[in-house]
C-alpha cells in the first residue's frame, strides 16, 4: 500500500507539475488549487496508465478521496 | 523536445506531463506564429486543447483557443455569440463525434424517409461550415464520424439503409465530397483514426458516461496530433525533403560490401519484399511534391549501382541531390539544403542506424529524425508521423522534382560563362506579373507560409485572406511566375501593398529562393512601381521585420535605391520616390514586353 501511494504521489506531482503535493489517505480535490472537474478525468487517465488499470464507472463515481482511490488500485493490481 | 511527439508516441507519459511539457516549450523562446483557434464541440474537449496546444507547440504555433460551451457546436456556428465574434478565429475546428448524430433511420422506415433523415444529418452540419464561412472566412476542419459501436444488423449493419454503420459511412462520404469541393475546408479523418486505435478502445463508454468525452482520454493525444498536423500543414510548417540513406534503409545488406547482387530488393524473399514496398512508398512521394535526396555513407559508384538494381522501384533519376561519401552525415544534409536552397529545418532524415540519428538530431535543430527501427516498420513510422500532410494538390506540386532538377541544369550552365549577365540572358527569362489571380489564391497563401528567407516582412495568410487582399480596393497586389528555356518555376514571388492616399505600404514581400539572384527581384520592383504610378502613389514604404531566417534580405530595400527611414534592431524603415524612378530589369521579359 505505501508502494501505491508513493507512486500515486508521483502521478499527481507530476500532473499538477508540483514537488510539494504530499497526498494523504484524506486528500481531496479541495486541498490541490488546480484539481478541478475539467481536468480530474485527465488526471484519472495519467493514474490508469501508471498502474496499467482501467478504472470503471463504478469506480471513479464515489470516490471520497484519495485513500479511497489508493484502495481501488490496491484491488485491481492484486486481481 | 521533437521526439516526444513523434510516432509512436506514449500518450500516457503526454497526458500525465502535459503541465511540465508546456511550460517547459513556451519558456524555450523560440519565435511562434500565434493562431487563434475556435474549437466547436459535441462533446467535451477541454483535454483535446490541451494535448492540441503541445502538438501545435512543437510544431512552431502558439494556439490561443476558445471553447463552445458543452455541445454548442450547432448553436455557436449559426449565432456566434459575442465572445467567439470577438475571438475572430484564424481556424474554427469542429470537433463532433457519431453522438452528435441526431436521428439514424429506424427498420421500419421507407427508402424515402431514410434519404431525407441522411440530407437532414447533413444539411445540419452544412448549414454550421456555410455560416461559419461567411462569418470569419477562416479555414475550417470538421471531424468526420468514427463507427457506431453496435451493429443491430450484424454484418447486414453495412449494406441495409437501415443499418447505421451504413449510415455513417453515407454520412462520411457526403462530408468526403463537400471537402473536395470547399476551399479551405478540411476532414479530420477520426473514421480512419479510431480504427487504427482500434473502436472498441476508442469509443470508451465511462469516459461518455461520466465526462461527456466523446472518445476514451488515451486517445485524445492522437486525435490531437491528427488536428495539429493538418493545422501546421495550412501555416505551411509541412517538411519539405525526405532524405534517404541506403543500405539497410532503402535495400536490405550493404552494397559495398555485399555487391548489387547480393544486396535484398525484390519479390523473392520476404526480406526484400519488404524494401520493395518501401521504395515504392517512397517513390509516390514524387506526385505529392515532396523532395527525395540520398545522404548515404558509401562509394557514389556503389550507391548509383544499388539504385540501378533491377529490382528496386527507384532510379537515380528520382532525387533531386545524391550524397553518397564518407563526410559525416550532418555535413550532407546541410550541403543539399544549400543545393536546393531549402532551409535544413525542412529535411526528415531516415536513416536505420541510431548512431548517424544522434548526429543528425544533434547537429540540425528543427530537422525530423524519426525512429526508423526495423525495415518492415518504416513504412508506418514516416505515414503516422504526417510530414507531408496534403491539404491541397497544385500542379506544382506534382512538378517540383522537375522544377528542382531543372536547376541543377541551370546550374551547370552558369559554369559556362564568364559573364553573370550573359548567362541570365541565356536562359531566355520571362515574367508574368500581376495582379492576384484565383487560379493562383492557393499557391500565393502557400508561398506566404512557407517563405522564411527572402521574406521581408514574414506574413502569413490563409488562402482567404489572400482573396480578401485581391479584392480590397485600397490593396496593391502582384504575384511573379517566372518561366525559362529550362521550364516553368511557377509563382515565385509575391508583393501585398496598401495605398493610403499616395502612400504605398509594402506589408508583404516575399520571393522563393529557388530564383535567386536571377534579378527577378527587380522585375518585381519594376511592375510594383508602375502600379504605383498608375495609381498615382508618390511614395512607396518598405519595412524589413528581422527574424532567425530573414538575414538576406536585410539590405535589398537599400539596393533597390531605398532611403533608410528609420532603424530599430528589429526594424527597418525605407522609402523610394516614385518619380523619376528607371526600371532596372536587363534580363527579363516581362508580361510579353522587353
Amino acid at each position: 500500500m505505501d508502494e501505491i501511494f508513493e507512486r500515486l504521489n508521483g502521478v499527481f506531482r507530476d500532473f499538477f507539475d508540483d514537488e510539494d503535493i504530499e497526498l494523504e489517505p484524506e486528500t481531496t480535490a479541495d486541498d490541490i488549487d488546480d484539481w478541478d472537474s475539467l481536468n480530474h478525468i485527465t488526471l484519472m487517465a495519467a493514474v490508469e496508465d501508471e498502474f496499467g488499470i482501467r478504472l470503471s464507472m463504478g469506480d471513479v463515481s464515489g470516490l471520497k478521496n484519495v485513500g479511497e482511490l489508493a484502495g481501488i488500485i490496491e484491488k485491481k493490481i492484486r486481481q | 523536445m521533437n521526439d516526444i511527439f513523434s510516432y509512436p508516441f506514449d500518450s500516457g507519459f503526454l497526458l500525465k506531463k502535459q503541465k511540465s511539457i508546456r511550460k517547459e516549450l513556451k519558456n524555450d523562446g523560440k519565435k511562434r506564429i500565434p493562431v487563434k483557434i475556435a474549437i466547436l464541440c459535441g462533446s467535451t474537449a477541454n483535454a483535446v486543447a490541451d494535448q492540441l496546444e503541445l502538438f501545435l507547440l512543437n510544431y512552431g504555433i502558439e494556439p490561443q483557443f476558445y471553447l463552445s460551451e458543452y455541445a454548442q457546436f450547432w448553436q455557436d456556428a449559426m449565432f456566434p455569440p459575442d465572445e467567439l465574434t470577438g475571438f475572430n478565429p484564424d481556424i474554427v475546428y469542429l470537433h463532433t463525434t457519431n453522438r452528435n448524430i441526431m436521428r439514424f433511420p429506424e427498420i421500419t422506415d421507407s427508402a424515402e424517409r431514410v434519404a431525407s433523415i441522411i440530407d437532414s444529418e447533413f444539411s445540419h452540419f452544412r448549414q454550421a461550415w456555410e455560416s461559419i464561412s461567411e462569418k470569419f472566412g477562416c479555414p475550417i476542419i470538421q471531424n468526420n464520424f468514427e463507427l457506431p459501436p453496435f451493429r443491430l444488423l450484424g454484418n447486414r449493419d453495412c449494406s441495409d439503409i437501415h443499418g447505421r454503420v451504413r449510415t455513417i459511412n453515407e454520412l462520411n462520404r457526403l462530408f468526403a465530397e463537400y471537402a473536395e469541393k470547399t476551399k479551405n475546408f478540411y476532414i479530420n479523418d477520426i473514421n480512419y483514426l479510431s480504427s487504427c486505435y482500434g473502436l472498441d478502445a476508442w469509443a470508451d463508454n465511462t469516459a461518455w458516461h461520466m465526462y461527456k468525452y466523446a472518445l476514451a482520454l488515451p486517445a485524445v493525444p492522437v486525435l490531437a496530433s491528427n488536428i495539429a498536423a493538418i493545422i501546421k500543414a495550412i501555416y505551411g510548417k509541412n517538411k519539405k525533403v525526405l532524405a534517404l540513406d541506403l543500405d539497410n534503409t532503402l535495400w536490405g545488406g550493404i552494397v559495398g560490401d555485399d555487391g548489387v547482387e547480393g544486396i535484398k530488393i525484390g519479390m523473392e524473399l520476404p526480406q526484400g519484399q519488404v524494401y520493395s514496398e518501401f521504395q515504392d512508398y517512397v517513390k509516390l512521394h514524387k506526385d505529392i511534391g515532396v523532395l527525395l535526396t540520398v545522404c548515404s555513407k558509401n562509394e557514389q559508384e556503389n550507391a548509383l549501382a544499388g539504385l540501378n538494381h533491377p529490382a528496386g522501384t527507384l532510379r537515380p533519376d528520382d532525387f533531386t541531390v545524391i550524397k553518397a561519401n564518407w563526410e559525416p552525415k550532418d555535413r550532407n544534409l546541410l550541403e543539399a539544403a544549400e543545393e536546393l536552397s531549402l532551409l535544413p529545418e525542412s529535411f526528415v532524415f531516415a536513416d536505420d542506424n541510431p548512431a548517424e540519428r544522434a548526429i543528425v538530431r544533434g547537429q540540425i535543430a528543427g530537422a525530423a529524425v524519426p525512429e526508423m527501427d526495423g525495415a518492415e516498420n518504416y513504412i508506418r513510422i514516416l505515414d503516422r508521423n504526417s510530414y507531408f500532410e496534403v491539404i491541397s494538390l497544385s500542379d506544382d506540386d506534382r512538378k517540383r522534382t522537375e522544377m528542382y532538377k531543372a536547376n541543377a541544369q541551370r546550374a551547370s550552365l552558369q559554369k559556362s560563362f564568364s559573364d553573370y549577365g550573359e548567362y541570365l540572358d541565356s536562359l531566355e527569362m520571362s515574367a508574368e506579373i500581376k495582379p492576384f489571380l484565383p487560379l493562383y489564391f492557393q499557391r500565393i497563401a502557400q508561398l506566404t507560409n512557407k517563405s522564411n528567407q527572402f521574406n521581408l516582412t514574414t506574413r502569413r495568410y490563409t488562402e482567404a485572406e489572400v482573396e480578401a487582399a485581391a479584392a480590397d480596393p485600397k490593396k496593391v497586389t502582384l504575384y511573379g511566375r517566372l518561366s525559362d528555356k529550362f521550364g516553368d518555376n511557377g509563382v515565385v514571388s509575391v508583393v501585398i501593398g496598401r495605398q493610403e492616399e499616395n502612400v504605398l505600404h509594402l506589408e508583404l514581400w516575399l520571393m522563393s529562393c529557388r530564383v535567386l539572384k536571377r534579378e527577378m527581384e527587380l522585375a518585381m520592383l519594376d511592375e510594383v512601381v508602375s502600379a504605383a504610378k498608375s495609381r498615382g502613389i508618390e511614395k512607396i514604404i518598405g519595412y524589413y521585420y528581422l527574424t532567425a531566417k530573414n538575414g538576406m534580405v536585410r539590405g535589398l530595400y537599400e539596393s533597390f535605391g531605398f532611403t533608410k527611414v528609420s532603424e530599430t534592431p528589429e526594424e527597418t524603415v525605407w522609402e523610394l520616390e516614385t518619380a523619376g524612378y528607371t526600371p532596372k530589369t536587363k534580363h527579363i521579359s516581362i508580361n510579353g514586353g522587353n
